[in-house]
């Protein structure tokens, strides 16, 4: 094994095709009997701690006992203030986090408790932060049942506990979950990412012949077979497939199903016949729609051709094809398509 | 038991980001050419492939079944893959290979980290009810353990800068490096704080990445490569996942781990410490002292493919035994916040 010498070259493409993507989703989530507890309390304005066989006291509670790995026994309030052990300064707050303005993270340890909690600490500026320093919860106006009821921590030395509105905390637990005497065994979270999705330079290449009414595949240099959409690199050498071919928009159905279940989003009536379709001159078949024949009429081996939308509306997109329709050609031979199935 | 052997690694250019897809084709192509080049090996001399890579980096459902591509899985391969660094993958070959499943496995890692939002994305990695929903990003956690030591005094500002002016100047060997150069201690120091008391350079860079190790038992092994790099202990362990219920200035896992895997008596150690400090808990944890060399490519802090880093790490150690360099060397990799899983991997010639 030799020092590589330096980074091996890449060939020069033209900039891939890139688009934001973003992701969001709600995972919710069931509680288990400690956390429901414990989510419980938060509502309440309490703050829960697990005591472990060792005698420690765990806040937040441990869902197992950290030593014999059995259920913890009952969990005792803790806190709510509490000491920071260690923080750092989080100058530019990120999308989700508890506080819009600078502010620091902290492990807290709540008074009573042997470990330390994650939250936020509403202290103004790094100036004004110190390890040592007395804290203690701020709750939100609303409380669900969630680590985010309690908005923030903030400077004992700050006057009397605010709510997150900045009234006077009052017992008042009308409507607050758990107070009915129910627990709260569920939370939410809600998720959202942001990524910049890139095309490969292969699909790059495709999607701006389809921009121009073109389907263009690619031929491995090894084995010869055509891929559309390309692939980036051959699943069977796995050498980059480099030769565009240019195919034409005729081919046949190999094989295909009858939507007949409506769903969120859907845009054709059901029942409709989704398919894959085997280009001619094409390896690999792709999926599509194939209408302009009732759903009981498509056959494999059918022959079919493209249908594109007008040329104004295309794009960078498969969906340039609005679907496939028969050609009423003869059915191609089930052995000239068995490989592809 | 059959003995099992490193005897072949590559990876890809540590970069800021490329134009690539997140389903790391087009880094994997050239380094899986490079590592057979070296070794002699085709595709269909792989036994067992196991990857490491993660849907959150790539931001899509399955985004390692497309890399599968780039091995040219058809005929169909026995192949695997974790959720976790390549380093972990490389596990599960190594265990292929001990129980007689396969003689000759490839693991490999890659990781498009500029794809999103690092430092959000990896938020994810917490527990998700109590940490997670706040989205408490990765560098604020790893400035809460910076500051415990710095505050009880186990290390300081101008010790961590010194883990980073040694990473970039071990780097300037290693062509494959995001940074590298020769700085002082007291340009760094000189800084802004990036996220108190953090600096840019306590920090690994976000780098897009990708790396792959080749094992073999032991024919293969002794036939492919002069000198194979031998594993003589490959141990792995994790710590709490709640922060503060451990004593972030040790790293009880990696001792854990080191201890099992005869770490004492290394000559050198490739440490994945994506932070400056952790660098420091790590050679304490590993008992690593003078003489042995620490980090000889640079390490994390040079260059951070997520899920391709730990991996590339051992790939780093047992270059330093199949070149000669040393007989003894150990690679570290390492997973979730604050050093919450550590893996070790000891490798020697024989």
């Amino acid at each position: 094994m030799t020092e590589p010498a330096a980074a091996p070259p890449s060939a020069p493409l033209s900039a891939p095709l890139s688009a934001p993507l973003e992701i969001s989703f709600d995972y919710t989530r069931s509680l288990g009997p400690v956390l429901s507890q414990f989510m419980t309390g938060l509502a309440q304005r309490t703050i829960y701690g697990s005591r472990g066989v060792d005698g420690r006291v765990y806040a937040p509670p441990a869902e197992y006992d950290p030593v014999t790995f059995g259920p913890p026994a009952d969990l005792v309030p803790v806190g709510p203030a509490g000491t920071v052990l260690t923080w750092s300064w989080q100058p530019e707050p990120r999308e989700g986090q508890p506080l819009g303005r600078p502010f620091a993270w902290a492990l807290i340890r709540l008074d009573g408790a042997d470990t330390a909690m994650l939250h936020a600490v509403d202290a103004g500026s790094a100036a004004l932060m110190s390890t040592g320093m007395r804290v203690r919860p701020r709750w939100a106006a609303e409380r669900h049942g969630h680590i985010c009821d309690i908005e923030c921590f903030e400077p004992e030395a700050d006057g009397p506990v605010l709510t997150g509105n900045g009234q006077q905390a009052a017992s008042q637990s009308a409507g607050v979950p758990g107070m009915d005497g129910r627990p709260v065994t569920m939370m939410t979270t809600p998720v959202r990412l942001h990524y910049q999705h890139t095309a490969s330079a292969e699909e790059s290449r495709y999607l701006r012949a389809l921009q121009a009414g073109k389907l263009t595949g690619q031929r491995c240099p090894a084995c010869g077979k055509v891929y559309i959409p390309p692939r980036g690199a051959c699943p069977v050498d796995g050498v980059p497939t480099a030769t565009d071919v240019e195919l034409p928009d005729t081919g046949i159905v190999t094989t295909f199903c009858v939507v007949n279940v409506p769903f969120h989003g859907q845009r054709i009536p059901s029942p409709y016949v989704a398919a894959q379709v085997l280009l001619d001159g094409a390896d690999i078949a792709f999926q599509h729609l194939i209408l302009g024949c009732e759903p009981d009429e498509v056959r494999m081996g059918m022959r079919v051709r493209a249908v594109w939308k007008p040329a104004a509306e295309w794009g960078t997109t498969a969906e340039n094809i609005s679907h496939f329709e028969p050609t009423g050609e003869p059915d191609a031979p089930y052995d000239s398509y068995a490989r592809h199935l | 038991m059959s003995d099992v052997a490193v005897i072949g690694f590559a990876e890809a250019p540590n970069v800021r980001s490329t134009d690539g897809t997140t389903n790391g084709v087009e880094m994997l192509v050239p380094i899986f050419r490079e590592v057979f080049d070296q070794t002699g090996l085709t595709k269909s001399d792989i036994g067992f492939w196991c990857s490491g890579s993660s849907d959150y980096l790539a931001g899509r459902a399955f985004s390692f079944v497309s890399a599968v591509d780039a091995i040219g899985a058809f005929p169909p391969v026995m192949e695997s893959h974790v959720e976790m660094d390549g380093a972990f993958a490389l596990y599960e070959a190594w265990v292929k290979v001990l129980t007689g499943e396969a003689d000759i496995a490839l693991a490999y890692g890659f990781g498009k980290s500029s794809a999103g939002d690092l430092r959000r994305v990896l938020a994810l990695q917490l527990d998700p009810y109590l940490m997670a929903p706040l989205w408490p990003d990765s560098v604020s956690v790893a400035a809460l353990q910076a500051r415990l030591g710095l505050e009880q005094g186990i290390w300081t500002e101008r010790a961590m800068a010194e883990v980073a002016v040694r990473s970039r100047a071990a780097a300037m060997s290693n062509a494959r490096a995001q940074l590298s150069g020769q700085v002082s201690a007291d340009e760094l120091l000189a800084a802004p704080l990036l996220a108190d008391p953090l600096r840019a350079h306590d920090c690994a860079p976000v780098t897009d990445g990708a790396a792959v190790v080749i094992i073999a038992a032991a024919e293969r092994a002794r036939e492919l490569c002069e000198r194979p790099a031998w594993i003589s202990g490959f141990e792995h362990r994790i710590d709490s996942g709640q922060l503060g219920a451990r004593d972030l200035t040790r790293s009880a896992s990696a001792t854990a781990a080191g201890t099992a895997a005869g770490a004492a008596g290394v000559d050198v150690a490739e440490l994945h410490a994506p932070f400056t400090h952790q660098e420091l808990i790590l050679r304490d944890a590993l008992g690593l002292a003078e003489p042995v060399l620490v980090s000889p490519s640079g390490g994390a802090l040079a260059g951070n493919p997520l899920f391709a880093a730990g991996l590339a790490r051992i790939g780093h150690a047992a270059r330093q035994i199949i070149s000669g360099a040393a007989g003894r060397a150990l690679g570290h990799a390492t997973s979730g916040p604050a050093l919450q899983q550590n893996l070790v991997c000891v490798m020697e010639a024989r």
